[in-house]
Order: C-alpha cells, then sequence, then structure tokens
C-alpha cells in the first residue's frame, strides 16, 4: 500500500519562475489498485511520480510505502520497490548492451561478481517469449537495434522482472503506433493482475482511462480534482470525462485570468 | 631504412613491447572512456604515480627492512602491487570529487592530476629522476631482470621483456573480459550507457563510478610503472600526454570494430596501441625529432575523431549537389 500524505513541491522557488507544481497532494494507493491518472499538460502528473520516485525530495508531506517511511530515501533504494516506465521508450534500457545483459541488470541476482548463468539465460527467454516479439532469439543483440515498442516491451518486463510494489507508468504507450500500443496495454494489464502490483498509469487516451484499472484521478495545477471508483466509474462515459476535464482546464485558465487582472 | 632485417625485427620487437606496455594504459581507458564514459584526465598524473611508486619499492625496498632477508624478487614484485593499490586510491579521489562532492568530471581528472605532480614529487623524495640501472656498487632487480634471469638458458633470452609485458597485457584482457560480465561489470557499462538505468537496477551509478575508476587507474598505474622499469629509469614527466597517446590507441582499435566481444574489442585497443608505436618508431628512422611524438598524438586523436566526421560531411554536401541538380532539371522542365 501506498500512502501519499500532503505532499508538495515548488520548482525554482523565490525566484520569477517559481512554479508550485504539486499542492499538497494526499492519494492511498491500495495493493491491487491499478489507478488512471489524467489531467492537462503540466497539471503535475509527472511531477508526482518523480515525487514518489524520489527524483527530488518533496517540501512538505510524507510518503509511505507498507509502513515504511520513504519520504527521504534515496532514489536508487526505492527502486527496489517501485518500478517505472517512461513515454520515451529510450529511457528504461541501456542501449550499447545486450537485451541479455539489461535483463541480467534488472534481475539482479546474485551477488557483485556473479555472472549470467545457464539458467538465468533460459528463464531470460521464457519471460522475453511471453512478448510474442521474437526477443528471445536476440539475447546478443545490443538494445539500440530494437524498435520504440520492442524497447518499451522489455523495458516493461525489465520492470516487472522482481515484481515491485508499486508500478508506475507515465504515458508508455504515447510513442507507439496503435497496433503495438495495444499490446503493450495487455501486457501491461496481465503482468499488473497476475502480480496484484498496485499500479498508477498516466494517459492522455481518455478511453484507455475508463477502460483499465478500477480507479481513476484527475489532476490540475498540482492537486488532484476528481478521484472516480466503483459505481460512479462503471456508468461514467468519455464524454462526461471529456467534459468534467475541459470545466477543469476552464477554471483553470479563469484563476490564471483572475491573476492576471484581465 | 633499416639495415637488415634484424634490425626491423630489434625495432618491431621494441614497437611491441612499448605498444603492450603503453597498451596497458588504452586499456584503462577502454575501460573509464568507453565503458564508463568518464573522460578521466587524472591519466597522466596516475601514470606516473605507478612509475615512481614502483621504482622507489625497486630501489628503496630492501633498505626499508634490511634485517627481514626478503629476497630481491619480493621487491620487485611488491613494486607493482604497490604501484596498483596507489593508483586505484587516487582513481579513488577522482571518483569521490565527481560523485560526492559535485566537482565536475573532467575537472575532477584535472585537479587530481595536478595534485599527483606534487605527490609523485613528494614520494620521490623530491627526486626528477629514479634510477633503477645496476651499478657495481648495487644491484636492483625489476621485473624485466627478474623474468631475463629466468629466460637465461632458453631459447627466449632475447624475449624476456617482451613475455613480461605480454603476460601483464594478456592478465589484464582476462580480467576486463571477465569483470565486465559480472553484476558490478555490466552495472559500470550501464552505467556509460543509461544512468538512469542504473538506478533503477537498485544500483547506485555513484558507486560503479568509484569502483571503474578505482580499477582503471590501478591499470594505469601498473603500465606507469612497468615502463618505468622497462626504461630502468623513473622520470617526472614520464607520464606527460600519455592520456593522448592511450586515446589515439583506443580510437584506432576502436576503428576495426565498434561491437562485439569485450575480449576482442580490449585486444584492438591493443593492437592500436601497437600499430601507433610502430608508426611512431618508423617516424623516428626517418628522422622524425623525438619531441614530435606528443604532437603526433594530439593530430591522430583528432584525425580518428573527426575523418568519420569529414566522411559524412562529404557525403551531405554530394547529396545536397544531387538535389540541387534535380531542382534545377525540375525547373527546366516547367520552362
Ligand atoms: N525540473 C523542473 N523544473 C522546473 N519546473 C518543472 C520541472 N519539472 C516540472 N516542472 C513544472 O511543473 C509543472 C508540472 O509538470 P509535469 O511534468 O508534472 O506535467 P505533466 O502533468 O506530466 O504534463 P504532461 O501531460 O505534459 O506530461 C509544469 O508547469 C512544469 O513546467
Ligand atoms: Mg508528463
Amino acid at each position: 500500500m501506498l500512502t501519499i500524505d500532503a505532499i508538495s513541491k515548488t520548482f525554482n522557488p523565490g525566484t520569477v519562475d517559481a512554479k508550485l507544481a504539486l499542492d499538497h497532494v494526499s492519494l492511498t494507493v491500495e495493493d491491487g489498485d491499478f489507478i488512471t491518472i489524467i489531467g492537462a499538460n503540466g497539471a503535475g502528473k509527472s511531477t508526482l511520480f518523480n515525487a514518489i520516485c524520489g527524483s527530488f525530495i518533496t517540501d512538505t508531506g510524507t510518503i509511505w510505502l507498507n509502513d515504511r517511511n520513504i519520504t527521504m530515501m534515496a532514489e536508487h533504494k526505492r527502486a527496489r520497490y517501485i518500478g517505472r516506465l517512461y513515454q520515451d521508450p529510450m529511457r528504461g534500457t541501456a542501449p550499447d548492451m545486450s537485451i541479455e545483459d539489461n535483463l541480467a541488470l534488472a534481475a539482479g541476482k546474485g551477488g557483485w561478481l556473479s555472472m549470467v548463468s545457464r539458467r538465468d539465460k533460459q528463464a531470460f527467454r521464457d519471460r522475453l517469449a511471453l512478448l510474442g516479439m521474437g526477443l528471445e532469439d536476440r539475447l546478443k543483440q545490443p538494445v539500440g537495434l530494437l524498435s520504440g515498442g520492442q524497447r518499451q516491451a522489455l523495458t516493461l518486463l525489465m520492470a516487472t522482472y522482481n515484481p515491485p510494489q508499486v508500478l508506475l507508468l507515465d504515458e508508455h504507450t504515447a510513442a507507439l503506433d496503435p497496433a503495438t500500443a495495444e499490446k503493450v496495454l495487455a501486457l501491461t494489464e496481465r503482468i499488473v493482475t497476475e502480480n496484484n502490483l498496485a499500479c498508477l498509469m498516466i494517459t492522455h487516451n481518455m478511453q484507455s482511462a475508463l477502460d483499465l484499472g478500477n480507479r481513476t484521478i484527475m489532476m490540475n495545477a498540482g492537486r488532484i480534482i476528481d478521484d472516480i471508483s466503483g459505481k460512479k466509474r462503471r456508468k461514467l462515459k468519455v464524454e462526461d470525462l471529456v467534459e468534467r476535464f475541459k470545466e477543469a482546464a476552464g477554471q483553470a485558465l479563469d484563476t490564471d485570468r483572475m491573476l492576471l487582472g484581465t | 631504412m633499416f639495415e637488415s632485417f634484424a634490425d626491423f625485427l630489434t625495432l618491431g620487437q621494441n614497437a611491441l613491447e612499448l605498444g603492450l606496455i603503453y597498451g596497458l594504459t588504452a586499456l584503462a581507458l577502454f575501460l573509464s572512456y568507453s565503458m564508463l564514459n568518464v573522460c578521466d584526465l587524472s591519466t597522466d598524473g596516475c601514470f606516473t604515480l605507478g612509475s615512481v611508486v614502483g621504482a622507489m619499492f625497486i630501489v628503496y625496498g630492501p633498505a626499508w627492512f634490511p634485517d627481514s632477508g626478503l629476497p630481491l624478487w619480493f621487491w620487485s614484485v611488491m613494486s607493482i602491487v604497490a604501484a596498483m593499490l596507489a593508483g586505484s586510491l587516487s582513481g579513488l579521489v577522482t571518483a569521490v570529487l565527481q560523485t560526492r562532492m559535485g566537482v565536475q568530471s573532467l575537472l575532477a581528472g584535472i585537479v587530481v592530476n595536478t595534485a599527483l605532480y606534487s605527490v609523485n614529487l613528494a614520494i620521490s623524495g623530491n627526486q626528477v629522476r629514479v634510477n633503477m640501472n645496476s651499478t657495481f656498487k648495487k644491484t636492483y632487480e625489476t621485473v624485466f631482470t627478474e623474468s631475463k634471469a629466468l629466460l637465461q638458458d632458453t631459447p627466449f633470452a632475447q624475449q624476456s621483456s617482451l613475455f613480461v609485458a605480454l603476460a601483464a597485457v594478456a592478465l589484464v584482457i582476462l580480467f576486463l573480459s571477465l569483470f565486465l560480465r559480472t553484476r558490478i561489470g555490466l552495472s559500470i557499462r550501464a552505467t556509460g550507457s543509461n544512468p538512469d538505468m542504473v538506478r533503477s537496477s537498485s544500483i547506485n551509478p555513484a558507486f560503479t563510478t568509484t569502483v571503474g575508476l578505482c580499477i582503471s587507474n590501478s591499470i594505469t598505474a601498473l603500465s606507469g610503472c612497468l615502463l618505468a622499469q622497462h626504461q630502468k629509469v623513473h622520470d617526472i614527466n614520464i607520464g606527460i600526454g600519455v592520456v593522448t597517446v592511450a586515446l589515439a590507441s583506443l580510437l584506432i582499435g576502436g576503428v576495426f570494430l565498434r561491437r562485439g566481444p569485450i575480449a576482442v574489442r580490449a585486444l584492438l585497443v591493443v593492437v592500436g596501441a601497437f600499430i601507433f608505436r610502430m608508426v611512431y618508431a618508423v617516424a623516428l628512422r626517418l628522422n622524425m625529432p623525438t619531441n614530435m611524438l606528443r604532437a603526433v598524438s594530439a593530430v591522430i586523436v583528432v584525425l580518428t575523431i573527426s575523418v568519420p566526421h569529414f566522411i559524412n560531411a562529404g557525403k551531405r554536401l554530394h547529396r545536397r549537389r544531387q538535389a540541387n541538380r534535380e531542382r534545377g532539371q525540375a525547373v527546366r522542365a516547367d520552362h
């Protein structure tokens, strides 16, 4: 269970560029929760993920992961419990290294001096076969030679190789063609349900925001403005969501106008 | 140019020995520059550090424990161990500066390099040179004299130095090819390729950078230590420009193969070092002044980097001309 309690973050505080990107955000994610996150550009969605991952330390609030306070924990230490995928397929893998070497790092088994054994290789092949992309026959190829979709699928496999407690997906299918995107989404769903992960997924696709998962939250100007689940969510149609979205964005515009005094 | 074939062989063997010894530094940069993606500018100072530490152990080691009864060969072995330890310590300092103290990577190398000049002088008790040439009064045993004594009555007596250099290079390549396949080795490679991914594998890139620099600098120091013993003298200026020479070798080696098994790529780096030495030896025969070595190495580095650049530029120029011609034809067709 991930518990976020009133976290805030201001970028460039005390300057003209000061930007309140997270404004006392609180959120509780139960195990097995699959939450989709929507919101306009600049709403603070990626910043929320950065806060959870520890890319920066938040200005206020606390973050709990299963009774462990991770507010001040270093980024690479949290990574043990948190898996993350980015919109950019290039970010999750090392292009100069082979598929096998990338997986070996993600698996992270054994001591510092341990090497990939034949058993490990077989395990890698079995997992890769699940992707249905033929990657299991290309273990020795550098990852840089793969297409974006293949790399993203591989990254998904790597991020969940040792099932994390929380999986964060930041528009991870945005750079893929529709068919590949669907494939990667289906794979995501399967891996999440199989391992009963807590999962947060940012998307700009209102349809998948409602289709996938069991809960949808909407962010605006660094705050969570909507949290829809259960019966209400099942009844919700895409149009309603878009309407709600526009309304929120309009409000943001209005407040901006008020601040500017026009 | 060559008086005889034997003369050519001698020249070739000497170039090979030097190529192998300097090739060790190229291998060190193969780890730090090609794998870790850190341009370690402390290389020159670290090379000299290996040289001076080794020389001090050879010359003064026996006097430190006069009653120990330790044989002289013990000190020649210790000289290598101590030089490598000193090198890794210098690598540790460079790494801590850039990973824990916010000093930029290039600057960290430069700063350590500068400091090492004083350190190296201090280690030798402010002697600019430390002589390891045996005299009537005193005998010094280096790894090379050891090897000479061992192979004295065999057909390989002439190649005794070559064997030492070969053994060192073989061991380092073997080590690197195994090490870079371990989990820490893979993490080091990933740090150079995508540090974000290293972090998401729950590994601290600061740690991998530190380990990588310690190892690469210990290899650089080994290289310096062996060169001084090969020349039978340590000189405070022995390391000047070594980083450029090593980079040239690395790049020459990289021309043959960009991707492939680590061991093969490492071997090619050493081949690059040998080619560099051979070119240099021939140029000397053609009466190139000795002090041109560093200028030559600088030119080679620039050439290996910029030739591919110019080839690409040439292709673009060609393509632009072609496009212009096509446009010209289209305009004419309109009229
Ligand atoms: N490192 C940073 N430095 C300064 N400002 C930042 C930084 N990161 C984000 N911001 C600002 O914080 C706000 C929220 O950005 P964020 O990336 O979280 O938006 P987002 O909701 O992910 O948008 P998108 O849908 O476009 O990805 C933006 O106004 C952005 O300019
Ligand atoms: Mg974003």
